[in-house]
């Protein structure tokens, strides 16, 4: 703050529910004595207020207080002979305002201080009300006018936006809103969405992701989810026209989770969590809207299955010794981080015997032989879901996530003879080419385990992969938020 | 609501804005063709017509009406249609 030197044109913004500018209000008409040539005042919310003010100016629609940044009133502005802010302060001091003004006797029966208030720009949900009203130009996508006889949520549908569940209506304020839930910039690109390879901004998504329901604090994992999509080795085209039961599931792990109030408890899995259904349902609404991937169009799935909708869930990650999916993939237990899998319906293994971890671990082994098919090995990748009270059995026979996969890995070794085709009297199988090889159910790094879910049920699942998976179709990727 | 809703595109804008009629059928031949009457006076001697042309083209014909032109097609009427044809003209006009 400079102190004034010579006249000056000053700007005064108050508003009438201010008790410190209910204060000033007596001794605005003295500011214009002094140095200051002229004083407008703009007021944010009644415009018969201040009393007798010759240049009284109706800020109700908040535009000078928006372009000036106003964040606390009274704020006291001095313009340069241009008409430019010069400096401005903020609140009642009475020294500060009379070397601001030059005015020496300036408030003098006044209290010597009293703190400002928030700007009216500053209330809940007002900058992007704001912003709509005198920015317009930061959506460009376009508007879609609804005639007055429509109904906004059958024009959704009406319209195709739907994967046949009901959509929030994307308004420009919502979409608004959601942008200002990330840090980007919505005419920000992140990438080309298959099918049909368009340009994604960041608007786009916040717009697909008002559809699924998300919360603003949602929307970092949103973007983070489709950019990890988008990665080659995802394969998200291929896994969108497959016949296969597949599509991606999603995997969250560090802070984030709790964050935003993710599910990694009771019902994971399941229905009921805001977060988990809707940021699962956001990545399958950007690649059916964007990228224009429809069932019977380009996906050409035989049955899908129910996670087309949503599949999102949070670790458990309550055993600080147990690694998490996003450390298994080489980050670390305070990084947030989504994990996309390429996997079908959830498959039960019930175990409600096993003490000891052996016989834990046999047992998941068997079950696993279901992926695809019991015969074919080596095709589908899996996740194995360990509930909680089976990653305890682990923990208290001294068993780390990798002593369990190591286990896994060598109950599932088979003999080739066992698996080929017409073995056991059955046609489906591996090629021949196999018969003298011992094989394993998973390629290396194709099966990923990850625990969730309530802490009562010996109760773990297995989450079948597309049978395209690997370097050939997709692999797990995990993208760092 | 406000008749000024509006809202913001979620697709990739590769279609225009307005809502498209659906497909529409490539040929006749082969296709079922309804024909509805929305039982207004001479509208059975227009659609025998109508129908007429059709076979020509060798699409098959089903007949329907509407219980009155006054109100609009019971829903059975329109499930009916839609299940049983490929595409319907509908007689508007006495």
């Amino acid at each position: 703050m400079n102190q004034s030197t010579s006249s000056s044109s000053y700007a005064l913004v108050v508003k009438k529910d201010c008790p410190t500018c209910a204060l000033i209000e007596p001794m605005i008409n003295n500011l214009t004595e002094g140095s200051v040539t002229s004083l407008t005042v703009y007021v944010q919310d009644d415009a018969s207020f201040p009393k007798n003010v010759a240049n009284l100016i109706d800020d109700t629609q908040l535009e000078f207080s928006y372009k000036n940044t106003i964040e606390i009133v009274p704020t006291l502005i001095r313009l340069n002979s241009d008409g430019k802010e010069e400096s401005r302060i903020v609140g009642w001091d009475k020294q500060q305002w009379q070397e601001f003004t030059g005015i020496n006797d300036l408030g003098a029966k006044l209290i010597d201080f009293k703190p400002g208030c928030g700007s009216k720009t500053q209330d809940p949900g007002m900058e992007e009300v704001l912003a709509l009203r005198f920015d317009t130009h930061l959506l460009k996508a376009r508007k879609i006018e609804l005639a007055e006889s429509e109904d906004i949520m059958e024009a959704c549908f009406d319209r195709g936006w739907s994967d046949g569940l009901p959509v929030v209506p994307p308004t420009a304020l919502r979409v608004m809103r959601m942008i200002n839930g990330s840090e980007r910039e919505a005419d920000e690109v992140i990438g080309r969405v298959p099918p049909d390879y368009v340009p994604c901004s960041i608007e786009k998504l916040a717009i697909n992701a008002v559809m699924a329901g998300c919360k603003p604090e949602y929307f970092p994992l949103v973007i983070a989810s489709v950019e990890a999509a988008l990665q080659d080795r995802f394969c998200m085209h291929g896994l969108l026209c497959t016949t296969y039961f597949s599509s991606p599931v999603m995997v969250v792990s560090g802070p984030i989770a709790k964050q935003i109030g993710m599910n990694s408890g009771v019902n994971a899995l399941g229905q009921g969590n805001r977060a988990n259904a809707t940021i699962g349902r956001a990545l399958q609404l950007v690649i059916r809207n964007i990228g224009g991937g429809v069932p019977g169009g380009i996906d050409r799935a035989t049955m899908g299955n129910p996670g087309k909708y949503t599949y999102c869930f949070a670790e458990d990650e309550s055993d600080e010794d147990w690694a998490s999916l996003a450390m298994d993939r080489g980050f670390q237990r305070n990084d947030s981080v989504v994990s996309l899998f390429a996997g079908d319906g959830l498959q039960p293994i019930l175990d409600q015997q096993s003490r000891e971890p052996a016989s834990l671990a046999k047992s998941m082994a068997q079950s696993l032989r279901s992926v695809a098919n019991t015969k074919i090995f080596g095709l589908a990748d899996a996740i194995l879901v360990i509930c909680p009270e089976h990653r305890r059995v682990f923990r208290q026979g001294g068993w780390s996530k990798s002593d369990v996969k190591e286990a896994l890995y060598k109950e599932l070794l088979t003999p080739g003879a066992e698996l080929v085709r017409g073995a056991n009297g059955i046609a489906e199988g591996m090629p021949d080419k196999f018969k003298e090889k011992m094989l394993n159910k998973f390629r290396d790094d194709g099966l990923h385990l990850v625990t969730t879910g309530g802490t009562a049920g010996l109760f773990s699942a297995i989450i079948s992969g597309w049978v395209a998976s690997g370097e050939r179709g997709s692999q797990i990727v995990s993208q760092k938020l | 609501m406000s008749s000024q809703t509006s809202l913001l595109d979620p697709t990739a804008e590769l279609q225009p804005s307005e809502r498209q009629l659906l497909p529409r059928l490539s040929s006749l031949a082969g296709a079922t063709i309804g024909l509805l009457d929305i039982s207004k006076p001479r509208g059975k001697e227009f659609l025998d017509e109508v129908e007429k042309f059709l076979i020509d083209a060798g699409a098959t014909v089903k007949r329907y009406a509407k219980p009155t032109f006054a109100r609009i097609a019971p829903l059975e009427l329109t499930q009916k249609i839609s299940t049983e044809c490929d595409a319907v003209i509908e007689g508007l006009a006495d």
